[in-house]
């Protein structure tokens, strides 16, 4: 490959030889001259050293050149629909599946209904404004009882992540919690609470908390050595040890810990309004039960794709966003991708 | 601020009172305990003075990091003294250390922060820092945009930040391509010129210690010992490629492959 840069044919290699002479921003000015700009990732215009600049252009340098694709200024609705196209082909397949399922006449229509009736059923609840109410109780739940557990999740992973007698008398307890699936508490629950939202909550924290502290945990322990070695050095000791260097280096696994502890409160959540039915307050949850004890396919249908859609409407939003600035921040935007 | 000392240790050729940055008297130290306690540091005794460039040779498990890690504090002997004038050491490492998650200008604030500076100050003295490693139009870019010898430079910022008398350097340069650790050596080279900073930098390259020292000590391995030092009486700025560097650089590698015949 290198010979390829070398025959002196490779036109993107040329903002590095531009680069040569100039100074320290020279192979950024001419980068952008010549519309090599990556739109999505304006960040990573990767500036040169002026020495290493001219190595490269001495020697050539293939896998810098190939990662710069060239000419085109696509603009941010492109960029929108290279993101949204995938996604939008896969609702359509599955939407095409459901569909053939139900043509295939493998259950009749009442109780399998097509996605056509389904969609048309969401539009008019939501219309109607009980998807709107459900959503809102069901919601108000969810954060929360994430928020508690948040807390509690968090202040149980430091005080184990410090305290090792904790971590070795705990630490397989709160795999056991967390490998244990949440609706089992419910029994128990409804016993302690009776049918409140209380008995939901606790189940709802229960659930969530301790992946949030198994997130934590895992991630201080992932801190690389180095890093803390280096704070050390510079004069960080105990608590802003962990405040400067051990917390924001391990915000990674740490936001990973939460969302997967967002999955399992709103999991848990699901099952506590299943099976704790109040019923002044009209949840998803209820809406489901109800929807099956009158027979209603279509409505219950309806109800599972407004479940789907918020868990994957705070995952996107809330959290893939997280994880997204965190990782671009850092240059670990994945190269496989 | 040194402590007194109670003899001139003997590694010090001149016997002339010049000010003290660091001093190891007898340090031993073992890792493990009991049967199976590994002595990485035998015995070491040596002087570096105020402003003094040393440069420490010497092949893999000569203790090179085990004595960096005890003048640096973050670890301690487990016999004798280790002596550091004017405060805590600066370190640098192979790796650059940077923290991913802070700009180029917080990681060189981060010490000066850890010092209680206000915001202004800190300002003004990460830009007269970035200023001299050459990097002030990347003040703002995170570690993982630059190049290695960038990080490295930045580094170099940072470790200056924290203001110590004492510069220690774990092989700084051993992950950067040969032109750039020459370029680096010449910026480092200006740097301490510039500052009067004592350095003490660990390398397993022996003509990267006769480029840089003032002097070089030459280790052993298993135990680490103290095995023979060299004045490099050469005038500066040196080039890594001359002569003379390499007629010392080739007395001391015949040395070392001496000490190892003899340890193995």
């Amino acid at each position: 490959m290198p010979q390829r840069e070398l025959a002196g044919e490779a036109p993107p290699a040329r903002p590095h030889l531009h680069a040569l002479p100039g100074g320290e921003d020279g192979g950024r000015d001419d980068k952008s001259r010549e519309g090599h700009v990556l739109v999505d990732m304006p960040e990573r215009t990767d500036p040169e050293d002026p020495l290493r600049a001219g190595l490269r252009a001495a020697v050539g340098d293939p896998t810098r050149a190939d990662r710069q694709p060239g000419g085109g200024k696509p603009g941010r609705g492109r960029a929108l629909w290279a993101a949204a196209w995938p996604k939008l082909a896969a609702l359509a397949l599955a939407l095409t599946v459901w569909e053939l399922v139900v043509l295939s006449g493998w259950r009749p229509e009442y109780v399998l209904p097509g996605p056509g009736a389904v969609l048309a059923r969401l539009w008019t609840d939501l219309l109607a404004g009980d998807i709107g109410v459900a959503a809102a109780i069901t919601m108000k739940r969810a954060l929360l009882g994430y928020a508690i557990a948040l807390v509690a999740g968090v202040g149980l992973g430091l005080m184990l992540a410090r305290v090792k007698v904790l971590r070795t008398a705990a630490g397989s307890l709160l795999t056991g919690l967390q490998t244990m699936p949440s609706v089992a508490w419910f029994p128990l629950a409804i016993l302690l609470f009776q049918l409140s939202e209380a008995a939901i909550l606790a189940v709802v924290v229960l659930g969530a908390a301790p992946s949030i502290a198994i997130g934590l945990l895992t991630s201080t322990d992932q801190v690389p050595p180095l890093l803390v070695r280096a704070g050390k050095v510079m004069g960080a000791r105990g608590l802003s040890l962990y405040r400067h260097i051990i917390i924001p280096a391990a915000l990674p696994g740490f936001v990973a810990g939460l969302k997967q502890g967002w999955a399992f409160a709103w999991r848990s959540l699901m099952a506590g309004e299943l099976l704790v039915i109040i019923g002044h307050a009209p949840s998803i949850g209820v809406r489901l039960q109800f929807s099956r004890e009158l027979s209603d396919a279509e409505g219950l249908l309806a109800w599972m794709l407004v479940v789907m859609l918020l868990g994957v409407l705070v995952d996107g939003l809330v959290f893939g966003a997280l994880e997204r600035k965190i990782r671009e921040g850092r240059g670990l935007t994945a190269e496989h991708a | 601020m040194s402590a007194a000392l109670p003899h001139v240790p003997l590694s010090v050729l001149s016997p002339s009172p010049a000010p003290v940055a660091l001093r190891l008297d007898g340090v031993t130290k073992r890792h493990g305990a009991g049967g199976d306690a590994v002595v990485a540091l035998d015995t070491m005794s040596f002087a570096v003075k105020k402003g003094e460039f040393v440069c420490v040779v010497g092949a893999s498990g000569c203790g090179k990091s085990t004595m960096l890690n005890l003048v640096a504090g973050l670890d301690t002997p487990s016999a004798g003294e280790v002596v550091v004038a004017g405060g805590r050491p600066a370190l640098m490492f192979q790796e650059s250390a940077l923290f991913p998650w802070l700009s180029v200008e917080e990681n060189v604030a981060f010490p000066l922060q850890m010092q209680g500076l206000s915001r202004k100050a800190r300002a003004a003295r990460v830009s007269e820092l970035l200023q001299l490693v050459h990097l002030e139009k990347f003040a703002r870019r995170r570690p993982h945009e630059l190049s290695g010898g960038m990080k490295q430079r930045v580094a170099l910022a940072r470790a200056l930040a924290q203001q110590a008398e004492l510069l220690l350097m774990d092989e700084p340069f051993a992950a950067l391509d040969a032109m750039m650790r020459d370029h680096l050596h010449s910026e480092l080279e200006a740097l301490w010129q510039k500052t009067g900073l004592t350095v003490v930098f660990v390398t397993h390259n022996v003509r990267e210690a006769v480029r840089l020292g003032d002097r070089v000590l030459l280790l052993s391995s298993r135990p680490g010992r103290l095995v023979a030092e060299y004045q490099v009486d050469l005038d500066r700025p040196r080039r890594i490629e001359s002569p003379e560097v390499a007629r010392l650089a080739r007395t001391i590698t015949d040395r070392l492959l001496e000490a190892a015949r003899a340890a193995a």
